[in-house]
C-alpha cells in the first residue's frame, strides 16, 4: 500500500463523490471558511498596514502583532475558543483570521514603506492629497508585495482549515480528523490530497489577479 | 516675483537651515540656488512649495502669502522636478505627463493631448507615449520629469537638482534643452544644483548659498566670476574663473584672417599666393571648405597633401555664436597657437590668432559687457 494507491482509491470510490460527506460538500465547506477567514484577515490587515505604511508610523506596533499572531499555536486557540464560546463557526474563525492577519499586514506595511521615495515626493509636490498619493503612486507599486502576503494569507488558511473538523463543523479536515479515528487511511491521504490541491489553485488564482491588475511597468520594473 | 522675505527654517533639534535669508527671484528668467550640501538650497526650494514651511519669515508670490491658498491648489501652479525624475514607474509615459491635468480635472483626451504636445517640447519621441518609466534611458526619463512638472503650464518651475544623476553629456544636453525651453516658454525658475558651472551656465541670477543656510552672494554669473562678495564664493567658484568669465563674451567681434587658407587640391600658385610673412602656417581645408589641419607653407607640396601629416587645428569655434572662451580654446589646444573659426555650416570662415584673442578679451573686459553666449 502506497500513498498513490490510498489516492486512487480514495477518488475512485463513488461513494466519496456524494451527500453531505462527499468530496463536492466538503470541498465547499472547506472554501467558504477559508473565503470568510481571509476577507476578515484582509479587512484587518490591508487598512491597518496601507495606513501605517503610509505614514511610516507604528511600525513596532505591527512587528509586535506579527510576531504575537505567530506565536499563537492555531491548534490550542481553537480549543480554548471552544471552551469559551462553545460550538459554532467563530471559535474556527479566530484562529484563522489570528493565523492571517500577520502576513497580509506585514508584508502590506513594508511594501507600502519601501516604495521609492522619489515619486512620493514628486507626487506631493506637484499637489496630490495624500490618500490620492497613497491609493494612486503607492498602492500600484506597492501591489505585487501585498498580493503575495494575501497569497501566503490564503495559503495558510487553506491548510489550517482543517482545523474546523475537530470541533465538529465540516471542510475537507472531516475526512483527515475520521479518517485518523476510523484508521482508515484511504480517507486521511486522500483528505489531505484534496487541501494540497486547494492550495495550489489558490496559488494560481493569486498569479492570476497579480497577472492582472499589476501594471506592466511595475511587473517589469520590479525584475 | 517670489519674494523670500527674512526666512528662517529651524528644526526641532535646533539645527538651522536657512537663516534670516531674504531675496527676490525675478520673474520669467532662472534663478539657481548653488551651494555645498547643507547649505539650505534645497530647503528654500522646498519651502517655496511648501514641501517644508518656514519657522519664521514669509514667502509671497506677486504680493501674495503663498500660506494664503490651500497647499495642494499652489502646488498644482507650480512645476516640480527632482533628481531622478520620480516617474510614476505604474504609469505610461504620457499618462506620467498628464497627471497634473487630470488632477485639475481636464478629461482624459485633452490631457494626452496635452501631453503629446509637451513631449515633443522637451525632445521626446512620439513612440515612447505608451512606454513604462523603466524602458526609458536616464536623459529620457528627466525630460519626461520636466515635460510633466510643465503639463499644466504653471508659470513657475521648481527644478530640485534635476540633471544631477545623469551622465555629463546628457547633461550638457539636457541643460541646452532647459535652455531652449526657457527662451520659448518664459517661465519663472527657480533652478537648485550643487554644480557651479551648471549654475553659471544656466542662470539669469546665481544665490551662492553658504553651509548654515546664509546667501553668501545673490548676482548674475557673469558678475559673480569677476567679483566675487568673499572668499568663500571665491573658493567656491574655483580656480580659472577668469577662463571661465569668458563664456561671457561673444566671439562676433573678432578680426579674422581669411587669408592663410587653402583646400586641399590647390594649385602651387594658390599655396604661394596665400602663403604670408604675416602667418607662418597656413589652414588646409577640404574641398567643401572644412578644415582639415594647419601645415608650414614650404612643406606643402600642390597635390599632394597628406592631410595625415597636417598639425592639429585644435576645436573649431562657431564664429558670432561662440563666445570668446572657444575661441581661446581652440588656439589653445592647436600647436600653432591659432584658432579656425567656423560658420553654422562648419565651413572655415577665417583664422584668428591669440594674440588678436587677447586683444579681443582686453576691449570687452574694458567695455565690461557681458551677454549670454552659448558654449
Amino acid at each position: 500500500m502506497n500513498v498513490l494507491h490510498f489516492i486512487n482509491n480514495f477518488f475512485s470510490d463513488s461513494a466519496h463523490w456524494h451527500g453531505y460527506d462527499g468530496i463536492p460538500t466538503r470541498l465547499r465547506e472547506h472554501i467558504q471558511y477559508s473565503l470568510i477567514a481571509l476577507a476578515i484577515a484582509a479587512a484587518i490587515g490591508l487598512p491597518v498596514g496601507l495606513l501605517t505604511g503610509h505614514t511610516g508610523r507604528g511600525g513596532n506596533t505591527v512587528a509586535f502583532i506579527a510576531t504575537a499572531g505567530r506565536a499563537l499555536p492555531s491548534f490550542g486557540l481553537l480549543v480554548l475558543m471552544f471552551v469559551l464560546l462553545g460550538l459554532g463557526l467563530t471559535p474556527v474563525m479566530i484562529p484563522l483570521v489570528v493565523l492571517a492577519v500577520p502576513p497580509i499586514l506585514v508584508t502590506t506595511y513594508e511594501a507600502v514603506r519601501s516604495v521609492d521615495p522619489s515619486p512620493v515626493d514628486a507626487a506631493r509636490g506637484m499637489g496630490m492629497a495624500e490618500s490620492r498619493v497613497l491609493f494612486q503612486v503607492e498602492l500600484p507599486v506597492a501591489l505585487p508585495l501585498i498580493l503575495s502576503g494575501l497569497r501566503s494569507a490564503a495559503i495558510q488558511i487553506v491548510s489550517t482549515a482543517t482545523i474546523a473538523a475537530y470541533v465538529s463543523l465540516g471542510g475537507l479536515g472531516r475526512y483527515i480528523v475520521d479518517g485518523l479515528y476510523q484508521r482508515n487511511y484511504e480517507k486521511v491521504v486522500g483528505g489531505a490530497t484534496l487541501v494540497a490541491v486547494l492550495a495550489l489553485l489558490a496559488l494560481g488564482f493569486f498569479w492570476l489577479v497579480a497577472r492582472f491588475t499589476v501594471s506592466p511597468g511595475v511587473r517589469r520594473s520590479a525584475r | 516675483m517670489i519674494r523670500i522675505d527674512s526666512v528662517t527654517k529651524r528644526y526641532p533639534d535646533g539645527t538651522v537651515a536657512v537663516d534670516n535669508l531674504s531675496l527676490e527671484i525675478p520673474d520669467r528668467s532662472i534663478t539657481v540656488f548653488v551651494g555645498p550640501s547643507g547649505c539650505g538650497k534645497t530647503t528654500t526650494l522646498r519651502m517655496i512649495n511648501r514641501m517644508i514651511e518656514p519657522s519664521e519669515g514669509t514667502i509671497t508670490i506677486d504680493g501674495k502669502d503663498i500660506t494664503q491658498q490651500p497647499v495642494n491648489t499652489l502646488r498644482r501652479s507650480m512645476g516640480y522636478v527632482i533628481q531622478n525624475a520620480g516617474l510614476f514607474q505604474h504609469r505610461t509615459i504620457i499618462d506620467n505627463i498628464a497627471t497634473v491635468p487630470r488632477l485639475l480635472g481636464w478629461d482624459k483626451a485633452r490631457a494626452r493631448a496635452r501631453a503629446r504636445e509637451l513631449m515633443e517640447r522637451v525632445g521626446l519621441d512620439g513612440s515612447l507615449a505608451k512606454r513604462y518609466p523603466y524602458q526609458l534611458s536616464g536623459g529620457q526619463q528627466q525630460r519626461v520629469g520636466v515635460a510633466r512638472a510643465l503639463a499644466a503650464d504653471p508659470p513657475v518651475l521648481l527644478m530640485d537638482e534635476p540633471f544631477s544623476a545623469v551622465d555629463p553629456v546628457v547633461r550638457k544636453g539636457l541643460q541646452d534643452e532647459l535652455l531652449r525651453i526657457q527662451d520659448e516658454l518664459g517661465k519663472t525658475i527657480v533652478f537648485v544644483t550643487h554644480d557651479i558651472d551648471e549654475a553659471v551656465k544656466i542662470g539669469t541670477m546665481v544665490a551662492v548659498m553658504r553651509t548654515g543656510g546664509h546667501l553668501a552672494q545673490f548676482a548674475p554669473p557673469a558678475e559673480l566670476l569677476t567679483d566675487p562678495a568673499d572668499a568663500f564664493v571665491e573658493d567656491f567658484l574655483g580656480a580659472d574663473r577668469g577662463i571661465r568669465r569668458l563664456s561671457f563674451f561673444s566671439s562676433a567681434g573678432l578680426d579674422l584672417l581669411t587669408t592663410p587658407i587653402v583646400a586641399v587640391d590647390a594649385t602651387a600658385e594658390q599655396i604661394a599666393a596665400r602663403t604670408s610673412k604675416d602667418v607662418p602656417y597656413l589652414l588646409v581645408t577640404d574641398v567643401d571648405g572644412r578644415p582639415l589641419g594647419w601645415s608650414e607653407p614650404a612643406t606643402l607640396t600642390a597635390g599632394s597633401v597628406d592631410p595625415a601629416r597636417l598639425l592639429s587645428h585644435g576645436r573649431p569655434f562657431e564664429h558670432g555664436k561662440e563666445s570668446l572662451r572657444a575661441a581661446l580654446d581652440g588656439a589653445v589646444l592647436s600647436p600653432t597657437g591659432w584658432a579656425v573659426a567656423v560658420g553654422a555650416d562648419g565651413r572655415v570662415t577665417g583664422v584668428v590668432s591669440q594674440q588678436t584673442i587677447g586683444e579681443a578679451i582686453r576691449a570687452a573686459h574694458a567695455e565690461g559687457r557681458t551677454e549670454k553666449v552659448a558654449g
